[in-house]
């Protein structure tokens, strides 16, 4: 504003006019920023990846897995918010040829396994119970914290699943498989016990769109990389390696993402285009109605980064080093020592102390309800066969 | 509240790390150590250890201020009431037959052994709840630890540090054979070192080298020991031990050359500051043997000998934290050469090609004394064309006995000899020098069970074809084919029937 004094009367009008549109300019600028700020309306991320393909040719559905984590560890959601649930072992295969590793581009470009990854659930731990009981919560109690979903109402959820699918269905490990209908209600569960404030669900199987279809929970946004009746393509393999490498619509999904970091403002729609059917051979398809916002105002940080917003303070604090409190406790220490007899180790393999050891009574258990049955049908049998009239024999 | 908010940064201070530096002693420490040891076999051996060592009585105190030893491992032990915790993961097998006896094995998967202190009332809960937290920590399996495969076992596993009575009913053991080792249990393993994989010989521990080998296992030992020579109060030691045995061929490429560069893709270049005692000791006890020398470069400035596991033993000491160690580069890489005298074997082999000529394999091996060797050869049996077959083909067929020629040393040195003075059965062979005399033996011949065919074979099935051949469709076609007349009962005598045959020989209708 001291700009405009030093100035002639025209100058000072056109250069007041020019500060006034500025102005406004930053003003709306401000507003946008504060609309920003509150439109997502989340304040944490948690992702939830799954994948539920055993055996070393699935090889391509365990590096789509690693790789979408790792672009999410990328964009900023640390390890204590993702639950990554991997059903077979890669990496550490036998079949392997460079173990410790799992790679998404032929020739070995990229190892997407790296040097910090932490595999919450793996290989006979992936089953649809532990899947579903992740989602609801209702998880046994002395399950240890890195296995839970520990969200919010205020959480942004991604919940990405690869493997073997079909019209409906979802296999898990060759085993067992999960339905849509059982997906839909899990939504719903977490949905009721407000355990996400919005979620995005995408999948890479075969014939992906039918798990979507029967989503009704509100503020669910879903993307699949195949229609019902089609079948999703691997990419492309690796001589070296032996199979398949990656899938090609998390192929393209991993390009994408790895021009997004934690400050883009792409939006959701640029998810959608992501693999046209050129590409993917498969037609991509994604579900919004049941989502309240615009899919072009959601950011793609929304979900698979973790913003936090801060506030930066310029105000300076001073630490002082004191050390009174640490010396009393050191001193409180050497005070305690009493004269005890000496401590010593025990010996590895006492000879003579095993011979003679006597072992060990067993606890007396009642017999249980299978021997006392059969008694009492045995003794139903006599009484029935000879007549009641024994009985004051016996009592 | 205004007052309250300096103290409270003051007390926040107090348990930061700025305290290490102050007067009074520190209470934690730590000693690094990598044990480098040449296997016979031409692999090599790398042994970590990292031991953090607590001077304090976790079950006393209430214990807020956690520095070197790590806070999710000291949790543990105050809520579980652990007097020791073993816990290993391993993938592979450690083979004593080739590379000697280990210092620590540990079986393939994963094992968890824990003592728990005699104050616990519900051993069972607290250890199924103590194999879950692991389990979240590790990440590993380890809930799937139940009453189905944990034992307690009454006789080993005596507790590994002090114990004053031993009670079996408090020990715990379980193993899951089918838990795989990968980078998501190395690194919540490293992230629990002091230096984590910053600084010291934790640099060296790069996932895509650890597990490119014939043996792997990492492991952490929580047990209390004696804090001073009298003994009389306990600390807590923490060794976290990571064993590897990189193989010749697949990571060396069959050469025994080795360096730390060409075993971990890495050289160190600084002590971890927080270590007070940080070494690298390579075993150099075949140093000095006859015909093959190890080289080891830099050169040591101290050693180290004694016993081990039974046997005298020298060790190379580098201390990284002697300043005159990692030299101007700012880095160490430890190389081992094997210096052999220059290769005379010499080894010739033909391929058989079929019906031409047969296999021939000559090698010149230089045997050590004292010692068995043993050639082998795998082959594959193959089938023959029906006519080479001789006409007993169960006998077998003979492979020619082989043929060794030796050069064996004398115990005493003979003379040459006069060809014409000597007896005739002292010059079978020219002597060249007495130190040695000359021997041609040979071996059994091989007498090999080829694949017979049944030779009788062709006939039964020309046989049984023929049969149901004719008896099948014959009847068949019969069926098909004929057509049947009905014949009247002849009447009448001999007379009578002499009489008809010859009215049909003339063709004449009969009587």
């Amino acid at each position: 504003m001291a700009v405009t004094y030093c100035l002639s009367r025209p100058a000072t009008a056109l250069v007041a006019v020019l500060l006034l549109s500025f102005g406004s300019v930053a003003a709306s600028h401000i507003e946008d920023q504060a609309e920003q700020l509150f439109r997502s309306g989340h304040t944490n991320n948690w992702a939830v990846l799954v994948c539920t393909s055993r055996f070393w040719f699935n090889y391509r559905h365990v590096a789509n897995t690693l790789s979408v984590y790792r672009s999410v560890k990328r964009l900023g959601i640390p390890d204590s918010h993702i639950v990554l649930m991997l059903a077979d072992d890669m990496a550490c295969n036998p079949r392997n040829p460079k173990p410790a590793t799992v790679f998404s581009h032929k020739n070995m470009e990229l190892n997407v396994y790296g040097d910090d990854v932490e595999v919450d659930y793996r290989s006979y731990e992936v089953t649809v119970e532990n899947f579903l009981r992740v989602l609801t919560g209702r998880i046994p109690p002395s399950t240890p914290r890195s296995k839970r979903l520990l969200s919010d109402d205020r959480s942004n959820i991604l919940i990405y699943m690869t493997g073997h699918g079909g019209n409906g269905f979802l296999k898990f490990q060759d085993s067992e498989e999960i339905t849509n209908i059982e997906l839909a209600d899990a939504f719903e569960q977490m949905w009721q016990k407000r355990r996400y404030n919005e979620l995005l669900f995408i999948i890479d199987t075969c014939q992906g769109a039918s798990m979507y279809e029967r989503f009704y929970s509100p503020n669910i946004m879903a993307l699949a990389s195949s229609q019902v009746g089609e079948d999703s393509l691997s990419h492309q393999p690796d001589p070296a390696i032996g199979v398949h490498l990656m899938d090609r619509y998390t192929f393209y999904v991993l390009e994408f993402l790895e021009e997004i970091n934690p400050a883009s403002q792409t939006n959701m729609n640029d998810l959608f285009q992501v693999c046209p059917k050129s590409l993917c051979v498969s037609t991509p398809g994604h579900r919004t109605d049941l989502f309240q916002r615009d899919p072009k105002n959601v950011l793609i940080t929304d979900f698979f980064g973790s913003v936090r917003k801060v506030e930066i303070t310029t105000e300076t604090i001073n630490l002082q080093q004191g050390s009174e409190i640490m010396e009393s406790s050191y001193k409180e220490d050497q005070m305690d020592e009493e004269p005890v007899e000496p401590l010593k180790y025990a010996e590895q393999l006492p000879v003579a102390q095993i011979i003679h050891q006597k072992p060990k009574l067993k606890d007396w258990h009642p017999p249980g309800g299978f021997i006392l049955g059969l008694w009492a049908l045995i003794i139903m049998v006599f009484f029935k066969t000879y007549g009641i009239k024994h009985m004051k024999f016996i009592f | 509240m205004a007052a309250a908010m300096p103290l409270a940064l003051l007390v926040l201070l107090l348990l930061g790390p700025r305290g290490w530096c102050l007067a009074e002693p520190p209470r934690d420490s730590l000693r690094e150590e990598l044990v480098i040891t040449p296997l016979p076999s031409g692999d090599v051996a790398a042994t970590f250890q990292f031991r953090t060592r607590w001077d304090s009585e976790l079950q006393r105190e209430g214990v807020s201020h956690y520095r070197l030893f790590p806070k999710a491992l000291g949790q543990l032990i105050s809520k579980y009431s652990l007097r020791e915790l073993h816990l290993s993961f391993t993938q592979g097998f450690w083979r004593t037959r080739y590379w000697g006896p280990p210092f620590l094995q540990a079986p393939s998967g994963a094992e968890l052994w824990v003592w728990f202190q005699d104050t616990v009332t519900d051993v069972d809960k607290s250890w199924k709840e103590l194999s879950n937290v692991l389990s979240g920590i590790f990440c590993a399996s380890l809930n799937f630890i139940d009453s189905t495969n944990t034992v307690t076992p009454t006789a080993s596993f005596k507790p590994l540090g002090l114990a004053n009575d031993t009670d079996h009913y408090f020990l715990r053991y379980a193993v899951l054979p089918r838990e795989v080792v990968c980078t998501e249990n190395l690194t919540p393993w490293k992230k629990l070192l002091p230096c984590s994989s910053k600084a010291g010989l934790s640099v060296l521990l790069k996932a895509d080298r650890l597990f490119h080998t014939s043996y792997h296992s990492q492991a952490v030992h929580i047990r209390p020991v004696c804090r001073n020579a009298r003994c009389t109060s306990i600390s807590w030691e923490l060794r976290q031990t990571l064993s590897v045995v990189f193989d010749a061929f697949i990571t060396g490429q069959g050469k025994k050359d080795w360096s730390l560069f060409r075993m971990f893709s890495r050289t160190l270049t600084e002590p971890c500051p927080l270590a007070s005692e940080s070494r690298v000791y390579v075993d150099i006890t075949n140093y000095n043997q006859d015909n093959e020398t190890l080289e080891v470069n830099p050169p040591p400035t101290t050693t180290y000998q004694d016993i081990i596991l039974g046997t005298r033993k020298t060790y190379a000491i580098y201390d990284l934290l002697d300043t005159a160690m990692i030299n101007n580069s700012r880095n160490l890489n430890i190389q081992l050469k094997w210096k052999r005298p220059p290769e005379n074997g010499y080894i010739h082999y033909q391929p058989a090609q079929d019906r031409l000529q047969p296999h021939l394999l000559e090698m010149l091996i230089q045997l050590p004394a004292n010692s068995v060797t043993k050639v082998s050869i795998q082959f594959e049996r193959a089938l023959l064309k029906w006519t080479e077959y001789t006409p007993d083909p169960n006998h077998g067929f003979y492979v020619s006995p082989s043929v060794l020629s030796a050069l064996v040393p004398s115990v005493v040195a003979a003379k040459p000899v006069d060809w014409e003075e000597s007896p005739l059965f002292n010059s079978l062979f020219p002597v060249s020098d007495g130190s040695n005399y000359f021997v041609r033996l040979y071996t059994e011949p091989l007498l090999v069970n080829l694949p017979t065919p049944d030779f009788s074979m062709p006939y039964n099935v020309i046989c049984l074809t023929c049969t149901v051949v004719a008896v099948c469709y014959g009847s068949f076609y019969n069926l098909l084919t004929r057509t049947f007349h009905i014949e009247e009962p002849r009447t009448g005598g001999l007379a009578k029937r002499l009489a008809n045959l010859i009215r049909r020989a003339r063709g004449v209708p009969p009587l």
